[in-house]
């Protein structure tokens, strides 16, 4: 107890003690965190072969930017990458508006069973079942495509879960109303339900595409054309160390892919980040 | 009055199913079919041009228990959850204490931690790189600073597993910070306040009033935490692929690599029936613990 009121004293006469040690902490582990990103954008810019002197004189160079761009179809890749996320997140959008909408306001037999086995499907990740979808995407003649890509993340069991309870938290008066005025069952979606669930959307939509932009393992195993292939694959196969490729060339590389959607981050922080939020409060 | 209710009761159960229908068909036919589907394929002998599949009760799981490789690359994933959960979530709570404090540079502090988050396992993986070169890259730099040798921190067995967990701690430590930043911020103030005039200390207030507060947010993070030592792997085909040696063979890399490296579906299947048995108990016994506390409808 004693040792208690001491601590609370010193706290009292001298409160920046313990604000300049968390201040320092604080930072001292933001520079470790962020080291490896800024080491790579130092490295990219190093004459390709010096990176790795860490040696601070040699002028800085934009060839490994140039090099790396000419060497793999990057423009490629990148449409290929914002075709795929845009279709997944099209189809999450759609199917898991119209599955919430069902499981938030419609009574039917077996409902809540069906809803366990949807919250089961959280546990029994995509990823796990590689083998078996990637049969199945094979039958459905999809391999190497975009919709093989996409087709099994699309019906999400987070996007469903997140928008029913969105859905009910709406007060059912406004559905009442809206039924008033005319409304089908279509109508109270679209016109009270969507625009009140917007908030969650946007978190969901943004946690979606992050998440698919660096979804990697799935479309290793379903592609296999430069038509295809999203960045991360192509960015393994470029980075592959086997490959003799330098650390440089490699860093310029990786922080090409990763730039979109780091400076996507930067400039949308707060809401990215608020965003994150809202999509892990269960 | 009575039929007409029926009928209207019968119509929106209708119109239910058939607004769930779509989502269904589409978990039915990636999820729980294959599920099913992977149950049933592992029971079978793994079938070459001259000899087809036959059926072939558990072998495959046996064939699993006698292989070598199956102990080392299961300790190595127990390894890899053991210390990647709890460090992960220490260092998340940390950050997220640091990151709601009213420090200096709050803004740069909080993407520092969060930014990891956003990046590719694949690309993290080949920032990481740069560090682990053997000689030349930087932690070896440092160490030889201070006289160390050089160590090649992938190539030898003793280090391979660790510097693997070590990307993925930095890359998910940042993810889980944000739902204890959520969460400090519904902590009221007071509570602070009562308890200094309680003259409760800084360390006392940590333990006893916001440990326990956050405990929900922990139990979320942590069952999190556990499923992504199942599915970060990513790094391994940078880093390590699995070597030297299976030293860092994770499981889901190995299922990988058993069914589209080595063409052997059937033990693949095996193991990831293993998998889905371990994750169904994890959802078990989650689903326990949140009914305990509805907290949710």
């Amino acid at each position: 107890m004693k040792t208690d009121t001491v601590s609370a004293n010193t706290t009292l006469k001298l409160p920046d003690l313990d604000k300049v040690l968390d201040t320092l902490g604080a930072w001292v582990l933001a520079i470790v965190w962020i080291s490896p990103l800024l080491f790579a954008a130092w490295a990219a810019l190093q004459p390709s072969g010096t990176a790795l002197g860490l040696d601070f004189s040699n002028p800085l160079t934009f060839e490994n930017f140039v090099y790396v761009w000419g060497a793999v179809p990057w423009g490629g890749y990148f449409t290929n990458t914002v075709v795929l996320v845009t279709l997944i997140l099209a189809g999450q959008l759609v199917l898991c508006t119209l599955a919430g909408f069902a499981f938030a306001r419609f009574e039917f037999k077996g409902r809540d069973t069906v809803f366990i086995l949807i919250l089961l499907q959280l546990f029994i990740l995509p990823e796990v079942l590689i083998v078996e979808n990637y049969a199945i995407v094979s039958k459905l003649g999809l391999f190497d495509t975009a919709l093989g890509i996409g087709l099994p993340y699309m019906a999400s069991a987070f996007g469903i879960f997140l928008l029913r309870q969105a859905f009910k938290s709406v007060p059912i008066e406004l559905e009442e109303a809206a039924r008033i005025e005319g409304c089908s069952w279509m109508g109270v979606l679209w016109k009270v339900y969507v625009p009140a669930a917007k908030p969650v959307y946007l978190a969901y939509a943004l946690v979606s595409i992050a998440t698919h932009w660096n979804n990697f393992l799935w479309p290793l195993i379903v592609t296999n054309s430069p038509e295809t292939r999203p960045l991360t694959v192509g960015l393994s196969l470029f980075g592959a160390p086997e490959t003799g490729v330098d650390i440089s060339v490699i860093s310029a590389a990786t922080i090409m892919t990763i730039a979109p959607l780091l400076m996507a981050f930067l400039i949308f922080q707060r809401q990215f980040i608020q965003a994150f939020l809202r999509a892990g409060i269960r | 009055m009575n039929e007409m209710a029926r009928l209207q009761k019968r119509r929106l159960a209708l119109y239910g199913w058939m607004l769930a229908a779509p989502a269904l068909a589409l978990m039915s036919l990636f999820a729980f079919y294959p599920a099913i589907a992977t149950f049933w394929h592992s029971l079978f002998s793994r079938g070459t041009s001259r000899r087809p599949s036959v059926f072939a009760g558990f072998e495959n799981y046996g064939d699993l228990f006698a292989d070598p490789t199956f102990w080392t690359v299961a300790t190595n994933n127990l390894i890899y959850a053991g210390v990647t959960i709890p460090v992960s979530i220490i260092f998340a709570l940390v950050m997220a204490l640091w990151a709601n404090a009213h420090i200096p540079a709050r803004s740069f502090v909080r993407s520092a931690y969060f930014t990891p988050t956003i990046l590719p396992m694949i690309a993290a993986a080949n920032l990481w790189l740069f560090f682990y070169t053997p000689d030349l890259g930087v932690i070896d730099q440092i160490t030889g600073f201070f006289g160390a040798s050089p160590t090649n921190w992938l190539g030898q067995p003793e280090t391979a597993l660790a510097s693997v967990i070590i990307v993925t701690i930095w890359k998910e430590a940042g993810f889980f910070m944000i739902f204890y930043l959520a969460a400090l911020q519904t902590i009221p103030p007071d509570l602070r306040e009562a308890a200094r005039i309680e003259g409760a200390g800084r360390w006392t207030y940590t333990r006893r009033v916001l440990l326990p507060l956050l405990m929900p947010t922990t139990i979320f993070v942590f069952v999190n935490a556990m499923i992504n030592s199942v599915k970060l792997i990513d790094h391994l085909f940078i880093l390590t692929k699995g070597g030297p040696n299976n030293a860092s063979k994770l499981i889901l890399y190995w299922i990988w690599e058993m069914a589209f490296a080595y063409f052997d579906s059937p033990h693949a299947a095996a193991m990831t029936i293993l998998v889905l048995l371990a994750l169904g108990l994890v959802a078990v016994a989650q689903f326990r613990l949140v009914e305990k506390r509805t907290h949710y409808r």
